[in-house]
């Protein structure tokens, strides 16, 4: 058998097909501290369970866990943990990592954006193997288009990804998400993979998909994925008020309208080793109309407004060592998106907007090998972006970005240390409407920012790691936030993030216990948010608003997460993860707000509970395996008055899921798996006026050939 | 096994802080009674402050002061009709009162709440789109809306209208197309007026007045005024009082004085208006300052003589209250005592201050409200003619 890759790192990518026809399992490298289960694939288990083969799982266990060139680890689903997840979407899928809170307005269609650790969304950097995804509209990636069918493992880092080899821009954000799209993994004699999956359930979903990898030669390989998701987005929510003796003082129900959606994903891929390296090439194409289902308030039950989004990248990466002192990396990308907003609702504001927005990003990485254990990095990346409106009297903004990185880390003993520098330079030429006169504006916005990474392990036989970090970041006000007709302001400065963290994993592995491993990581954070762009309304009435720094948020936190994998009988693997978030986010835009209980100085800042978690559980026997999520977000308050007005309850939901897997004939299998989400039926709402689902139901066939 | 226990432990400990807050029942919300002032017994009897909340929050609530007991009472709405579902709606835009019933216009919750005006207690609804500020005579509401004819065409530049409606079967029985946008309005001599905004197609604001024949209810003329207009309101005179908003950028609000008999425009004031109260002869205005958005105009609390048609006070607040106020928003007078109340809206998506001031300009006292508290009505006798 062989073993593919399944992590994220880059550098297993030399060596995609490791043959071993010995039957002997070796695993060159694992990933991270998590999940030694999870990460030896689900590949390896099946093979054992197909062929009765003896392979011991104790041969998993001596794998020599891979050196990760991060100085800190991340936080990382992949294969089993992440199939068991019961998740539709990236988003859904996030919402398990700890000091993670997600933006989620509901149902298959619904927008869901990320915000690490309460420093908004528009400071996460989310990463489509290995490159950006950028939105210079308005900075924010809806996770909730990205499936997980073609997803392979989703990582999180804190900070910044503190690997030394890397472009300019995995420096360029407070928090950074890499998404890896499914590689191509070969068994033995094979050239051809085919599956065909379908998932179907509640809100009339109806997701078929199909994924093809072709082995063209020994060193190329090549994929092909497209999927097509059907919602209805149709259901049944219950909004219900008690007096406050509990007896009951109103009680409705209503369906969900206007959530429908119809998307198609395709996306090929080419994946090549060369001589002391390796080159990758993508195309993606999504293209989506969805309904906008909107906020319930009182006599309005339905709404009408459509969105249309067609996303194109064609994306690629080289990457090769030249020497023991020297190796290049360098990526390129070519993206056009189209979106689409409609408001036919005449008894509304009409609207029909179209934008279109076109980014070209190249960036080449040089690292240099100064001495065993002393490396640098230069970094230089260059970004041309634009956006262009079916508006009367919108300003046409180009922006060019020259992000340069200058890096170095060091490794002696048990001790790392990385330290970055990024240049950003800013420059956009915006030019305005010939209604008022078609003049050009010039504006340039420079910083430079650093960050440094250390973790220290201090006795060589015990995995307990302690590390640390200091970041300071911003975010570049986007092309809405300066430009958009009436509400942009040009003067706004970036929004700035400093980050301090402080905390300590330690992780063992047994021998001959019924435990196969353990993981904790803990740690301790302090971040503040200067200058935060907010959107304040301009004069009376409120349809008229703009952007101004007047924000500041200062952020507490504490994240833990704790994996222990088990082995009580041969045969039956058992995972839990759980983690756990506190944070105290407080809002110190306006001292002056502390007249009383509702002033919002040092009030906890919108939609960020204090407590929040996450618990998983995977078993494993044979062909069958079950799962259990449960996530917990606590009390939370829509504005930071935190006054029982402002209240927002506590949401918990519990998702199960089993699955059984047939084998037709040699190498044709089929997977069945039934889910059953919101177990509880909780009528919940993450963010005001938008009712979640209740008890919902998905059946999925895989058919692998 | 040491592990095993730790591990259990951990897990005891984790679910224990997770179940310590869990989800009750929502409660309706229950009043918050605040005294503020002292007893006082007039003729007015106390005021409702409607707050508008944000769009999309569903935060329309509605406050109510007692002179005879200066108790301020928030968010009484909710207990006063527990069995409303989602309470009273999405932005209140306007509230008035009519022999006994108010009426508080709830704009994105496309609706007309009547309530009985002694209680709060809902009557009914009358169901208008997008509507924004209400009027009456002679048993009849004159509503305006932004919502046009319904027509699919991306050229389409939807007018507006006023609706007319009949009190005692609260239900619409005309409509007659105004210009684009309107807002407020005002009824003297037989005529209705309109302020048009054209706030929906920027830049091209809309600039007039329309005026209505009220036996007729037809368009009879449309004056041009200026652009975005907000508020209009006739004085004893025969003039009508028109605020302009401006475009936000270059050009400042305004006050604009027409007559309406000789229909001519008579003056225009250079004061910045977001909003104004007419008691007596005396016109309070006030306005958030604009200096961000490029017009340099100050916070203004100014008092505008109708009669001398001037600025007769530059700052009816005397004892440097209006420092600790952040975005003026709304203004009120009592007919009776001559209080003044001026609204704050501070950031519009926390909950604002209502500040009352003697009639000497002094701070007697101030209260928290809902999110962005905005339009007062007035109990008691002889409060609301019309």
């Amino acid at each position: 058998m062989s073993i593919g890759a399944t992590f994220v790192g880059d550098a297993v990518f030399a060596l995609p097909w490791i043959k071993n026809k010995s039957g002997k399992v070796k695993i060159f490298y694992t990933l991270s501290l998590c999940l030694i289960a999870s990460l030896a694939a689900p590949r390896l288990y099946s093979q054992e369970v197909e062929t009765g083969d003896s392979i011991s799982l104790d041969a998993v266990k001596v794998v020599a866990r891979r050196p990760y060139s991060e100085v800190i680890p991340s936080q990382t689903l992949d294969g089993r943990r992440l199939e068991g997840l019961n998740s539709q979407s990236v988003a859904d899928a996030m919402r398990y990592f700890s000091g993670v809170q997600i933006k989620d307005y509901g149902g298959v269609g619904g927008v869901k954006t990320i915000d690490m650790r309460s420093m908004g969304t528009n400071h996460m950097g989310i990463f489509y193997d290995g490159i950006q995804l950028g939105n210079a509209q308005n900075g924010q990636i809806d996770l909730g288009k990205f499936s997980l069918d073609n997803i392979e493992a989703i990582t999180m880092y804190n900070g910044q990804k503190s690997d030394i080899f890397q472009s300019a821009k995995d420096y360029g954000s407070a928090g950074t998400v890499y998404l890896q799209s499914r590689r191509p993994q070969f068994d033995d004699d094979r050239r051809i993979n085919f599956n065909v999956t379908m998932r179907a359930g509640s809100f009339g979903l109806a997701n078929p998909s199909a994924r093809l990898d072709y082995k063209i030669s020994e060193n190329v390989s090549a994929t092909l994925s497209a999927e097509y998701t059907y919602a209805t987005g149709r259901y049944r929510f219950r909004y219900r008020k008690v007096f406050s003796d509990g007896t009951l003082a109103w009680d409705t129900t209503a369906t969900r309208r206007n959530g429908d959606i119809n998307a198609l994903r395709v996306e090929g891929g080419l994946y090549g080793s060369i001589y002391r390296g390796y080159w990758q090439a993508r195309v993606y194409y999504y293209d989506s109309e969805r309904g906008i289902p909107g906020a319930i308030v009182n006599n309005v039950w339905k709404n009408s407004q459509r969105q249309w989004d067609r996303n194109f990248f064609a994306q690629g990466r080289y990457r090769r060592s030249f020497s023991s002192r020297y190796a290049l990396q360098v990526n390129a990308k070519y993206a056009r998106d189209y979106m689409r907003y409609l408001n036919p609702d005449t008894t509304l504001m009409y609207l029909d907007n179209k934008f279109r927005q076109d980014e070209v990003y190249v960036s080449a990485a040089n690292k240099f090998t100064i001495l065993p254990g002393w490396h640098a990095n230069l970094a230089v990346d260059y970004q041309w972006n634009t956006l262009d409106a079916e508006l009367a009297n919108f300003s046409r903004p180009v922006r060019h970005t020259i992000l340069s990185a200058l890096a170095t880390s060091f490794h002696r003993g048990g001790f790392k240390v990385n330290a970055s520098v990024l240049g950003t330079f800013v420059t956009d030429r915006v030019k305005s409407p010939e209604a008022q006169g078609g003049v050009t504006r010039v504006y340039h916005r420079d910083k430079l920012t650093p960050a440094v990474f250390m973790s220290w392990q201090p006795w060589k036989q015990r995995e307990l790691t302690f590390r640390a970090y200091y970041k300071r970041i911003f975010r570049m006000p986007t092309f809405n936030d300066l430009y958009y007709t009436d509400i942009g302001n040009a003067s706004l400065r970036p929004e700035m993030a400093t980050q301090w963290n402080l905390g300590g994993s330690f992780h063992r592995d047994f021998d001959a216990t019924v435990f196969s491993s353990v993981d904790l990581s803990a740690d301790a954070y302090y971040n503040i948010v200067d200058d935060k762009i907010i959107a304040v309304p301009k004069g009376n009435g409120q349809y008229r608003w703009m952007m101004m720094n007047i924000g500041r948020v200062k952020i507490r936190g504490v994240d833990v997460t704790a994996n222990l994998a088990m082995e009580p009988v041969a045969g039956l693997m058992l995972n839990g993860h759980l983690t756990y978030t506190f944070q105290r986010a407080q809002d110190y835009s306006d001292p002056s707000d502390c007249l009383d209980e509702a002033g919002t100085y040092k009030g906890q800042i919108a939609y960020i509970p204090r407590h929040s978690g996450s618990a998983t559980l995977n078993a494993t026997w044979r062909r069958a395996e079950l799962n259990y999520s449960f996530i917990y977000v606590g009390e939370r308050y829509h504005n930071s008055s935190n006054i029982p007005a402002n209240y927002e309850q506590p949401w918990y939901t519990s998702d199960i899921s089993a699955s059984w897997r047939f084998t037709l004939r040699r190498k044709m299998s089929l997977r069945v798996t039934a889910e059953v989400n919101n177990l509880l039926d909780q009528q919940y709402e993450v963010i005001q006026n938008y009712p979640m689902p209740g008890r919902n139901y998905k059946i999925i066939l895989k058919f692998d050939i | 096994m040491t592990a095993l226990r730790y591990t259990l432990l951990y897990i005891t400990v984790f679910a224990a802080a997770l179940f310590t807050s869990c989800r009750n029942d929502d409660i309706i919300f229950i009043p918050e009674e605040v005294p503020v002032g002292r007893p006082e017994f007039n003729t007015v009897t106390g005021f409702y402050l409607l707050n508008e909340g944000n769009m999309g929050s569903n935060k329309s609530t509605l406050d109510y002061y007692d002179y005879s007991t200066g108790v301020y009472t928030r968010n009484i709405y909710g207990s006063a009709n527990p069995d409303v579902p989602k309470e009273m709606g999405d932005v209140g835009n306007d509230i008035a009162i009519y022999g006994s019933r108010m009426y508080a216009v709830i704009n994105c919750s496309n609706k007309v709440e009547v309530m009985d005006a002694a209680t709060a207690r809902r009557m009914g609804q009358i169901d208008i789109p997008n509507c924004r500020f209400i009027r009456f005579w002679k048993g009849y509401a004159y509503v305006t809306s932004y919502a046009g004819p319904v027509v699919i065409d991306p050229e389409y530049r939807q007018k507006g209208f006023v609706a007319k409606v009949d009190t005692a079967t609260m239900q619409v029985v005309d409509r007659c197309i105004v210009g684009f946008q309107p807002d407020g309005l005002d009824i003297a001599d037989g005529k209705i007026y309109v302020a048009n905004s054209g706030g929906y197609m920027v830049p091209n604001y809309e600039n007039t007045v329309t005026v209505i024949d009220l036996s007729t209810f037809k368009v009879l003329e449309t004056v041009q005024v200026a652009i975005n207009l907000e508020y209009c309101i006739a004085d004893r005179y025969g003039n009508l009082w028109v605020s302009s908003r401006g475009d936000y950028y270059d050009i400042p609000p305004r006050l604009y004085c027409y007559d309406t008999r000789k229909r001519r425009m008579e003056k225009v004031l250079d004061v910045n208006v977001g909003n104004y109260w007419l008691d007596g002869d005396s016109l309070y205005v006030i306005a958030v300052d604009n200096r961000e958005t490029g017009a340099e105009m100050p916070d203004s609390y100014q008092i505008v003589n109708i009669a001398t048609r001037e600025v007769a006070s530059e700052c009816f607040i005397t004892d440097g209250t209006e420092a600790r106020i952040h975005k003026p928003y709304a203004v009120a007078v009592n007919p009776v005592t001559k209080e003044i109340f001026v609204a704050d809206a501070r950031n519009y998506v926390n909950p604002g201050y209502l500040y009352c001031f003697g009639r000497d300009g002094v701070l007697k006292w101030s209260v928290r409200t809902g999110d962005i508290p905005a339009h007062i009505v007035f109990t008691g006798q002889s409060v609301n003619e019309y």
